[in-house]
């Protein structure tokens, strides 16, 4: 164990994990939200794409998702945002962690406007509130803090996806499991260490979550 | 919080104007579906040859039809251990015995954290090891071992959420008539709490079924895995993943689709239930509604 | 009232569902012998893997599978006794030490830290990594010849690995499958594929890609394809390694080479048809 330590560079691998799940977690919050709105906004069009965007994307496994950014979008569609293979792939492997979980963070927040009471919003429009007015100063505020507990369920969800971009080659923690598997034939002790490493991630960030949601609850 | 409490009904500027963008929502969409199509088309991939394989029988018997069991299968038992095992935690973590809460709790945390690949490798080499069993069973096994003790997890704090939920009255009501903690919880709180969360639960459905792709690696041969040898046997890959994923999203999309319908007949008996749909059913406490989003599946 | 039922319900299905498709499960995999002497043998070998292990409709074909045939008729097992597993690269191990398989034939090299955990018989093949590129490109002749083109491998393989310490400052992109890579060839997506001159060659060979593919042919490095098996089973390894041996003598390994990878021209490197090793 000590010597597979020594031989791979384990924190640069998480750090890759960090930064991969860090800016999928900011795009992801910011086009969730953006989906919400939409899905609650007056335009039935508007209405319409978030439901199917949710419908579609939340059914197709991420593993699809990821190859068919580079296969289909880059080589396929052309949309290239660099030159250099791995500077594409860690791009696309962002926005695809982002669009995602962004359908996961959408039906999280509809669940923290379910917590919103209809009184507020009545109260909102009657003081003559426009619909992004409402929404923006007294309905979102709310929505959030109510949805503090399944929008951290997604963000443990999230980091643990990451991993999905080892498939298009994003030299992260999943994929430096592999690479280890490959040269020092598969032992569990290496396994169980990827497993530790996951959960010094994560499992504080859970009992935050935990602990946050109890605090920011609207008291009702 | 209905979507229609957020706006006044829109007058008639308002739904000209909701019409012409309606008008240029749909170009747009339909001008980026012909631009990636005839690329698609430009670059070979919609050829017939590509996609011929497709309707032959053994491109089906094969490799989709034999995935698209060992998906389900994998996913049917998972379901039916996890719901069991997330019920045993979720009270446990509800349980007034502070070592079983504590040790309910633990289990959670910890399952919910580990990557469920990496359960699945773990259990896969314990089981081969020790021949737990049947050599041809240890591949479902592990998968199912992953699958149970991840998603076991997530129904416990649905569970628990719901039972938090539920308002105090009911606890109070039980004890006051004489039945005892467990009497209660048993007799009162689960099957309240159980029905809040069933549409809940019924989306974790769909993050079991797409987590059985994880199965791959341990010898488990799902639906994604026989996509990928249908796509080296043809030399098709784009279209054999394109056909793989419009599966899924049809599988899925049913799931749904059921636990809509669950959702609406419950709500149609007069319950207040946290409603995914926006739709009037407002009201309802916080802790319900943890129980509506469900974690994302990594596959 | 309701709720109790409904939930009482919701449970009971749940386990009826779950009970019967695990007596479903038990059933349909049928009659797994397992490892033993019994009438099957269980030999694993890559599904997806066009001219080495690939599963055509009902039919598996490719050099490992001849070779796994070959050996296990020697071995006293008839075609129809065979089942084959799918073997991902990274559990061939715990499948031969936990004999969930006899034998596995599925491009596995021969390397010092495997052999910690298995046992090998062979080389029955002598593999290198090489280059594939499209039939019309004449720019790429080899690994020095890479500067400005983009290269295409697997996540973690050996090969990755090595291109990425030959050639520090490689335009690579990875993939999970070697399919992948080839599809983004085809689409012009990359310039080359580094792998197994064997794999590629059969990718080459595959007649969806007849003309449009091609090997480069200036190996860079040598793989030993053995057929691992239980660490320690002397007799077997002996077993298997007399039948490589016969089947190099009597003409059947030329022609499997030559149907699998030959008919894009692939010839087999310097090395080849190699003298399996002694068992140790």
């Amino acid at each position: 164990m000590g010597d597979i330590l020594a031989k791979y560079n384990l924190f640069a691998a998480f750090w890759m994990t960090i930064k991969l799940s860090a800016l999928g977690a900011v795009g992801a919050l910011l086009l969730g939200t953006l989906l919400a709105v939409m899905r609650v906004s007056p335009v039935t069009t508007l209405r319409a794409i978030g439901t199917s965007y949710v419908n579609v994307v939340r059914n197709t496994p991420l593993t699809l998702l990821m190859v068919f950014s580079i296969l289909g979008a880059t080589f396929t569609l052309g949309l290239s945002f660099s030159d250099q293979a791995t500077t594409n792939a860690f791009i696309w492997a962002c926005i695809i962690i982002a669009v995602y979980h962004a359908a996961f963070v959408c039906e999280a927040l509809r669940s923290g406007f379910n917590t919103v009471p209809q009184g507020q919003a009545e109260a909102a429009r009657s003081i003559g509130l426009t619909f992004a007015q409402s929404l923006s100063q007294v309905i979102l505020p709310q929505a959030f803090r109510g949805a503090v507990a399944p929008l951290g369920s997604t963000l443990i969800a999230l980091i643990k996806n990451s991993t999905v971009a080892a498939a298009i080659g994003v030299a992260d923690a999943a994929g430096l499991m592999k690479t280890i598997s490959e040269n020092e034939t598969g032992t569990l002790g290496v396994f169980g260490l990827f497993a530790i490493g996951f959960v010094i991630l994560t499992l504080p960030l859970g009992l935050w979550f935990t602990s946050l949601s109890r605090r920011l609850a609207v008291k009702r | 919080m209905s979507a229609g409490l957020l706006f006044d009904a829109p007058g008639p500027k308002a739904r000209a104007r909701y019409r012409v963008l309606t008008v240029i929502g749909i170009v747009l969409a339909l001008g980026a579906a012909y631009w990636v199509v005839r690329t698609f088309a430009s670059k070979d991939q919609l050829t017939a040859d590509k996609w011929k394989p497709f309707l032959t029988a053994d491109a089906w018997s094969q490799y989709l039809l034999i995935g698209l069991w060992h998906t389900i299968e994998a996913a049917l038992v998972s379901i039916a251990l996890a719901s069991v095992f997330g019920l045993l935690l979720g009270v446990g973590r509800l349980s007034e015995n502070t070592p079983i809460r504590w040790l309910s709790s633990t289990v959670v945390e910890v399952f919910r954290s580990v990557p469920v690949l990496i359960m699945m490798i773990f259990a896969f080499g314990a089981y081969t090891s020790y021949g737990v069993f049947r050599d041809d069973l240890n591949p479902l096994a592990a998968v199912v071992t992953g699958l149970t003790l991840y998603n076991g997890s997530v129904i416990a704090e649905l569970v628990r959420s719901g039972v938090h939920g539920l308002p105090k009255g009911q606890r109070e009501a039980g004890v006051s008539i004489g039945l005892t903690a467990a009497q209660t919880m048993r007799a009162i709180l689960l099957p309240q709490a159980i029905t809040a969360m069933l549409p809940a639960f019924i989306g974790q459905l769909v993050v079991i079924l797409k987590d059985s792709a994880l199965g791959t690696i341990i010898t488990y041969d799902e639906l994604l895995s026989w996509s990928r040898s249908l796509g080296s046997a043809y030399a098709n890959t784009i279209p054999a993943y394109i056909v793989a994923a419009l599966l899924f999203i049809a599988i899925n999309f049913s799931l749904t689709l059921l636990a809509r319908k669950v959702q609406e007949r419950l709500s149609r008996r007069g319950r207040a239930l946290p409603d995914g749909d926006g739709a009037p059913g407002a009201g309802v406490t916080t802790g319900v509604v943890g129980t509506v989003a469900t974690a994302p599946p990594s596959t | 009232m309701n709720a109790r039922r409904i939930g009482a319900a919701v449970v009971a299905t749940g386990l009826a569902v779950g009970l019967a498709a695990c007596g479903g499960g038990g059933s349909s995999t049928g009659s797994g012998s397992g490892s033993g002497s019994g009438g099957t043998i269980k030999i694993g070998i890559k599904f997806d893997q066009p001219g080495l292990g690939l599963k055509e409709g009902d039919k598996y074909t490719g050099l490992d599978v001849d070779v796994a045939t070959y050996v296990a008729k020697k071995l006293g097992y008839a075609a129809d006794k065979i089942q084959f597993v799918q073997s991902p690269s990274a559990q061939r191990e715990t499948l031969i030490s936990t004999g969930q398989v006899k034998l596995v034939v599925a491009t596995y090299s021969i390397t010092d830290a495997r052999k910690e955990k298995v046992s090998f018989a062979g080389p029955y093949f002598i593999a290198g990594q090489d280059l594939l590129v499209r039939a019309d490109d004449t720019a790429i002749t080899g690994k020095d010849s890479l500067k400005g083109k983009k290269l295409c491998s697997v996540t973690g393989s050996t090969s990755a690995q090595k291109v990425k310490k030959d050639i520090p400052d490689v335009n690579l992109q990875e993939f999970g499958t070697y399919s992948e890579c080839v599809a983004a060839l085809v689409s012009k997506g990359v310039d080359a594929l580094t792998t197994d001159n064997t794999i590629l060659a059969g990718y080459a060979s595959q007649a969806q890609y007849k003309g449009k593919l091609k090997v480069v042919g200036a190996p860079f490095s040598t793989e030993n394809y053995g057929i691992g098996l239980k660490k320690g089973d002397t007799a077997l390894c002996q077993k298997v390694t007399g039948a490589i041996t016969a089947m190099i003598s009597d003409g059947s390994w030329q022609k499997a080479v030559d149907t699998n990878l030959g008919p894009a021209g692939f010839k087999p490197g310097p090395g080849n048809p190699p003298t399996p090793a002694a068992c140790s």
